[in-house]
């Protein structure tokens, strides 16, 4: 077992071999332009284009003609939900979305609100997910965009899209979804999730950083988007630019693979997923899972060790990557905004831990990974005031605490 | 990002524990807040002749650089008199421990806790004026 050990896919994910193969020859000897129509090099390049694209929309349902290549998901999410309020703005200025999202949606919105736009930002429930009853009442007839993410980035909940879809099409609203986290780890199909728009990253799903692309609907609706981004009129005029031809064939390679191994990596993930999960369970007390277990990503844990803080853990299991919903670890100094709109309380928000298992995590890993945990977690237990607190049966609730 | 002292108090921390804080003697002082990610409790056992500080312990929930400050602060605490306490600052706190400007919070509350746990201590030998007046 090689050390350090890499247990943050939700962040990013490494390249797969075959994807890295496959885009290779277009690094090198086939470069050419995908736009350039009268000569072989942009033909090659284009058909490696066309490829890729009907990998991509085999992979969710869709269509090859619904694809525009993007360079990631935070600008589909841009074209998504700026491209729809400026086209329909003359139906209505409200865009319904949920407290949980990406900052990639929530920072999109907040810039639509300065704009004039109107942003409903539903709550969740303690489970994570968005009450659908909740979003029904949201609805008013300014309202002119729905967006909910499939898979949740840090608690890994997986929304009812399929039901979020059928209420935006009963009011003849548009139904984004963020599938950054779910496609490519969960079933996600256009037609049957009734998703209008939906984003998609390649290295979240084992492909290269710099390439996503929007789905974006042609039929029952027809969507339309103003683009955002002015130039030689590329991807039906939704997204200018050179087509990135080595980034897009591995996005297309890394939909082809998962297309045919992800129902077997999911079983497995949620087998190594669970005997983490289970390990820590039994070992120690005061440990809290975050968001429902019920509707998950098969991949991901997140978890809240009570009464021991977030970074003092990482710092403990250096030799593991994960990621923490402590403050101390953003930039921001804020504990994460997910966890706190759970209701689970600022103090369990700066004592959880993300675990992201991937492709290549073994159950070598995982067992080393849980014992570890286990022991970083009682010695800081040791350390900690407000487990000795917790002992002796104090409600620390009750404390008079001298904030800072 | 750490110092090669911070990680030495994470991995080998002075002094954790806990004192009678019923003792006369001992001083406790519990500065931050669960919700702010940080809580300090330090103790000071003191002896009421010379006012010299015998002993010192804490117990830290917080970041690497909070149990690093605190830790240290226990080791600079014990032989030292009351009011030689009372003048250790949080920047003494940042420089030997190297602490990055994100950090420097950690080395106020410690700072703090040896002022509450002092100021605990003091207020437990002042004499009780209004008790004295029942006796």
């Amino acid at each position: 077992m090689k050390l350090p050990i890499y247990m943050d896919n939700h962040a990013t994910t490494p390249v797969d071999p075959r994807v890295f193969k496959a885009m290779t020859p277009y690094l090198t000897n086939v470069f050419g332009n995908a736009a350039s129509r009268n000569h072989s090099f942009g033909w090659e390049a284009e058909e490696a284009v066309d490829r890729a694209r009907k990998q991509v929309a085999d992979l969710i349902g869709a269509t090859p003609k619904e694809i525009v290549f993007t360079s990631g998901a935070t600008e589909s999410d841009n074209l998504a939900l700026k491209g729809v309020a400026q086209m329909y703005a003359e139906k209505g200025n409200h865009i319904i979305t949920a407290a949980t999202e990406h900052k990639a949606i929530l920072d999109t919105c907040k810039r639509l609100e300065k704009e004039g736009y109107r942003v409903t930002y539903l709550p969740v429930q303690q489970n994570g997910l968005v009450d659908v009853d909740q979003l029904k009442a949201a609805i008013t007839d300014k309202t002119i965009l729905i967006s909910v993410m499939h898979a949740n980035n840090e608690i890994g909940v997986l929304q009812p899209v399929r039901e979020i879809g059928r209420i935006a099409h009963e009011n003849g609203v548009l139904f984004h979804s963020d599938g950054t986290q779910a496609v490519g780890k969960v079933p996600v199909n256009v037609l049957a999730d009734n998703i209008d728009l939906l984003s998609i990253s390649a290295h979240k799903m084992y492909g290269p950083k710099g390439v996503g692309a929007l789905y974006v609907r042609r039929r029952n609706p027809r969507v339309q988007l103003t683009a955002q981004m002015d130039g030689g009129g590329h991807e039906r005029g939704m997204r200018s630019g050179t087509l990135n031809v080595p980034g897009i064939v591995g996005l297309g390679e890394a939909c082809g693979i998962a297309q045919t191994e992800m129902a077997e990596e999911a079983k497995r993930l949620s087998y190594l997923r669970d005997k983490l999960k289970d390990r820590l369970l039994a070992s120690l007390d005061e440990v809290y899972i975050n968001g429902t277990m019920e509707h998950r990503l098969p991949n991901n844990l997140n978890i809240s060790f009570a009464y021991v803080e977030g970074e003092s853990l990482l710092m403990g299991i250096n030799d593991v990557a994960v990621s923490s919903g402590s403050a101390c670890t953003s930039a921001t100094l804020e504990p994460s905004y997910v966890l706190k709109a759970l209701g689970a309380g600022d103090d369990l928000a700066h004592s959880s831990i993300r675990f992201g298992l991937g492709r290549f995590n073994t159950e070598e890993e995982v067992d080393y990974v849980a014992e570890k945990v286990i022991d970083v977690v009682k010695k800081l237990r040791e350390l900690s005031p407000l487990y000795e607190m917790f002992k002796e049966g104090v409600d620390l609730t009750k404390v008079q605490w001298t904030a800072h | 990002m750490y110092s090669n002292k911070v990680i030495d108090h994470y991995n080998n921390p002075r002094n954790v524990g806990t004192l009678d804080k019923n003792d006369p003697n001992v001083g406790t002082g519990m500065v931050g807040a669960p919700e702010c990610g940080d809580v300090m409790k330090l103790q000071v056992k003191v002896n009421p002749e010379t006012g010299v500080i015998e002993d010192a312990k804490f117990k830290t929930f917080g970041c690497g650089s909070a149990i690093a400050s605190s830790s240290l602060a226990t080791e600079w605490l014990r032989g030292k008199t009351v009011e030689e306490a009372l003048a250790i600052k949080n920047t003494d706190i940042v420089n030997e421990l190297s602490l990055p400007p994100v950090k420097i919070h950690c080395s106020v509350l410690a700072e703090d806790a040896i002022k509450a746990a002092i100021e605990n201590y003091k207020s437990k030998s002042r004499p009780r004026v209004p008790e004295q007046a029942h006796v």
